[in-house]
């Protein structure tokens, strides 16, 4: 499967009479977004605002965020099963906007919506404080149910991002990247001398809040399977959770995986990148033990030499993680495990819920109970009040002046466990 | 100034070997011994103001003695920095500077250092505590480690950031510090894989711990007189959640009463869980902590009786050293009010 994914680089947001790209600036008709995301009877009113890298703003609590994309060749359209028909997608040509997110906001859903702030000492541990961000805050009915609340303000965001990227459906994009997977067999005869490599994705299906969803599939209703990396990158698997802000995959960052991309760019030098097999983090046992056969099977099956395993979430997951690393390790393949860290606000802690031996090879994304401090900020977009509840935050986070003091675990996409970040741990 | 004070054993105090390994804690003005070469390393920013002496046999038989008493000595010099050994591979004097510089950050609040050798074993004791300068394991290493030991010292007492164990020479505390790194997480992880695919040395970052497991206790030989207690980590609260319990990352648990309780309603209780969706607890918290079902076990006589107080805490990502101090302390109060067995509930 080959797609070609054409970046068109996004230097300022704008609203406008029309929704376009011209000359790196993106033009929003307010009006016609707002049109495309609403006509959910579940909430009672829908603001767009615009927050910019660099400003005094700070947006809270962030549920989504995603980057639009367009499909311009090819089957299928982008979301499938959420947005677009189930058709397969991830060959012929998509478009992104680099440089903007559709962030949807507004009352809490769950506790673990998040905190960006687009300048400022939180500025640097989020991706998001580094694009141009279109905010849709929503406000839900009274006493709407969580669950209704998490997939209507779901939806509003995929539209958005599908809305906006049609602006780039018609752009020569500045930047063409070519991902390709060949079948197995032909993978095998351009590649015959170098290691077999996959990418073991766990995707976070606790259920109560946490769900993921593959071309529109609950994904806790899935056993592992096999995904080629570029169907990921056309919106295959969209996130629906609330789990803390900081190691959850927003769905911005399925799209981006850095693991995908960095495994790519390395395809066919060091090693023969095969494919991605995605498994889910389910919370009763039985589901543990036969997804984790599942992902040691697929990667026996698949002749691997050696796998990436990413975690999403933390806690019960640590548990998937180390049974997804022990049982593949025992098969005689490499294991390599990216995760977040636990590690308490002094970070004395033991750092994750379960070890094991074979785990000997962790790129880890940073303690998330670090605290921080968060000075005021002009603006807020959204609500501040939720800081001391949400995950991360805890009585008295918020201050009169409007700073806050928390975990680190509030900063949505802070400690990405499939290493969209820099940041890391070590032990002092 | 930084005022210092020094301890040492009775064989670098010149009192003598293990003939005097007896000898009771004295303190005396000034320098003493190795403090020499301390002096030299420490330089003009700091004075070595008084030198304690204690024998290691006296100190490792009278622990809290001993302690009690340097304490009372070190306290009337008034220091900002405290410096022991180094005790390189010397196991009792090294357990006894560990001892007392944990005794004097704890009392007297000002930082304090001493070195040893890694298999010493007061490093396993003390690493946590307090900065240990790895050092050789004889008194050859001196010139090495009294260098490193002033620098650390010093960085110490001026208050100033420490750096990573390799660059300051200290053994790791266990300490989890974020840190920023030139390269983002994917690409480091793809980078080790090739490493170890290629048989290449690679650095984990996070070195596996010795992992906590607990073997299940042997069963309860009669239920029906049982004494059953429920403790939860899926955050039951009375409704308002009185303790403040944190949604996520908790540092409290509350312990509350079930007097008269026989169902838990929607009026009455709660989760202050945040890490699922509460509705169907709070619709009915029995459906996490089973209120319901025990009063009814109790009334048919399968267990003797619900213990009166539960024990709710948050699990979600509450630290496991918070979760475990949480449950010795209150893993005491269980067994004094003669609980036999506890039905633990997460979500």
């Amino acid at each position: 499967m080959r797609l070609e994914l054409g970046n068109i680089f996004i230097k300022d947001v704008q609203f406008g009479d029309v929704t376009k790209v011209e000359k790196g600036t993106l033009y929003v008709n307010k009006t016609e977004l707002l049109e495309a995301v609403s006509g959910d009877p579940r909430l009672t009113k829908i603001e767009i605002d615009i927050a910019k890298p660099g400003e005094e703003t700070r947006i809270m609590p962030v549920k989504d965020v995603i980057e639009p994309r367009v499909k311009v060749e090819g089957p299928g359209g982008i979301f499938p099963g959420m947005i677009s028909k189930v058709d397969v997608v991830g060959s012929g040509k998509t478009n992104a906007l680099k440089g903007v997110a559709v962030v949807t906001a507004g009352k809490i859903v769950g506790f673990q919506e998040g905190i960006i702030d687009m300048s400022g000492p939180g500025a640097k541990y989020t991706p998001f404080s580094k694009t141009q961000n279109i905010v849709i805050v929503c406000t839900p009915v009274e006493n709407l149910q969580q669950h209704e609340h998490e997939q209507a303000v779901r939806m509003v965001g995929l539209k958005a991002a599908a809305y906006i990227g049609e602006a780039g459906k018609n752009i020569t994009p500045d930047e063409v990247k070519v991902y390709e997977t060949p079948t197995l067999m032909k993978g095998m005869e351009q590649y015959p001398n170098l290691p077999r490599v996959a990418y073991v994705y766990m995707l976070q299906t606790q259920g109560l809040l946490h769900d993921t969803y593959v071309y529109g599939v609950d994904a806790k209703k899935i056993v592992p399977t096999l995904i080629y990396p570029t169907e990921v990158m056309d919106g295959a698997i969209v996130s629906g959770n609330c789990v803390s802000a900081c190691d959850k995959n927003p769905t911005y960052n399925h799209l981006n995986n850095p693991i995908i991309e960095d495994l790519y760019e390395r395809h066919g030098k060091d090693f023969n990148f095969v494919g991605v097999i995605i498994t889910n983090e389910n919370v009763t046992l039985a589901d543990k033990e036969r997804s984790s056969n599942w992902t040691a099977k697929l990667a026996e099956y698949l002749n691997l030499d050696a796998v990436i395993i990413s975690e999403e979430g933390f806690g019960n997951p640590d548990t998937d993680l180390m049974m997804n690393c022990k049982k593949i390790s025992a098969k005689g393949i490499k294991t390599v495990l990216v995760t977040d860290e636990y590690a308490g606000r002094d970070g004395a802690s033991q750092s994750l819920a379960d070890a094991d031996k074979s785990a000997d090879a962790v790129v880890t994304a940073g303690n998330a109970n670090e605290i921080i401090s968060l000075p005021p900020m002009k603006k807020v977009i959204g609500y501040l009040e939720p800081a001391d509840i949400i995950a991360g935050g805890f009585s008295g986070s918020l201050k009169e002046d409007g700073s806050i003091v928390a975990e680190l675990q509030v900063i949505t996409g802070s400690t990405s466990e499939i290493g969209f970040n820099t940041l890391s741990a070590a032990e002092y | 100034m930084i005022r210092v004070v020094h301890y040492i054993n009775q064989f670098y105090g010149g009192i003598g070997g293990e003939e005097k390994a007896d000898v009771k804690p004295e303190i005396r003005e000034g320098v003493v011994g190795p403090g020499m070469a301390l002096k030299a390393a420490l330089g003009a920013e700091a004075e070595i103001v008084a030198t304690v002496i204690c024998g290691d046999s006296y100190f490792n038989e009278n622990i809290e003695e001993a302690s009690a008493a340097i304490l009372e000595m070190v306290k009337r010099y008034n220091p900002d920095l405290f410096i022991a050994g180094p005790a390189f591979n010397a196991g009792r004097y090294g357990v006894a500077c560990g001892s007392v510089c944990k005794a004097v950050k704890d009392n007297l609040n000002i930082p304090v250092i001493t070195g040893m050798f890694i298999g010493n074993p007061g490093v396993d004791m003390f690493k946590k505590d307090i900065y240990i300068i790895e050092t050789a394991n004889a008194a050859t290493g001196m010139r090495q480690a009294i260098p490193a030991i002033a620098k650390l010292a010093l960085k110490l007492a001026k208050n100033e950031d420490i750096g990573m164990p390799k660059e300051e020479g200290y053994i790791p505390r266990g300490v989890r510090k974020n840190i920023f790194k030139s390269e983002r997480g994917s690409k480091r992880a793809v980078d080790m894989l090739v490493a170890k695919l290629k048989g290449e040395k690679f650095e984990t970052e996070y070195p596996m711990p010795d992992f906590d497991r607990v073997a299940p206790n042997p069963p309860v030989a009669d239920m029906k007189k049982a004494k059953i207690a429920f403790v939860t980590s899926g955050g039951i609260v009375p409704k308002g959640n009185p303790d403040r319990i944190e949604s996520s990352s908790a540092s409290k648990y509350g312990k509350y009463d079930l007097t008269g309780v026989n169902d838990l309603t929607a009026e009455t209780y709660e989760t202050a869980h945040g890490g699922y969706d509460p509705t169907y607890a709070n619709i009915d918290a029995d459906r996490v902590l089973p209120v319901d079902v025990m009063r009814d076990l109790e009334k048919e006589g399968v267990i003797g009786e619900l213990h009166r107080y539960y024990y709710s805490t948050v699990g979600n990502g509450t630290s496991v050293a918070n979760a475990k101090k949480f449950a010795e302390t209150f893993a005491q109060e269980l067994i004094k009010d003669g609980v036999q067995a506890v039905i633990l509930t997460s979500t």
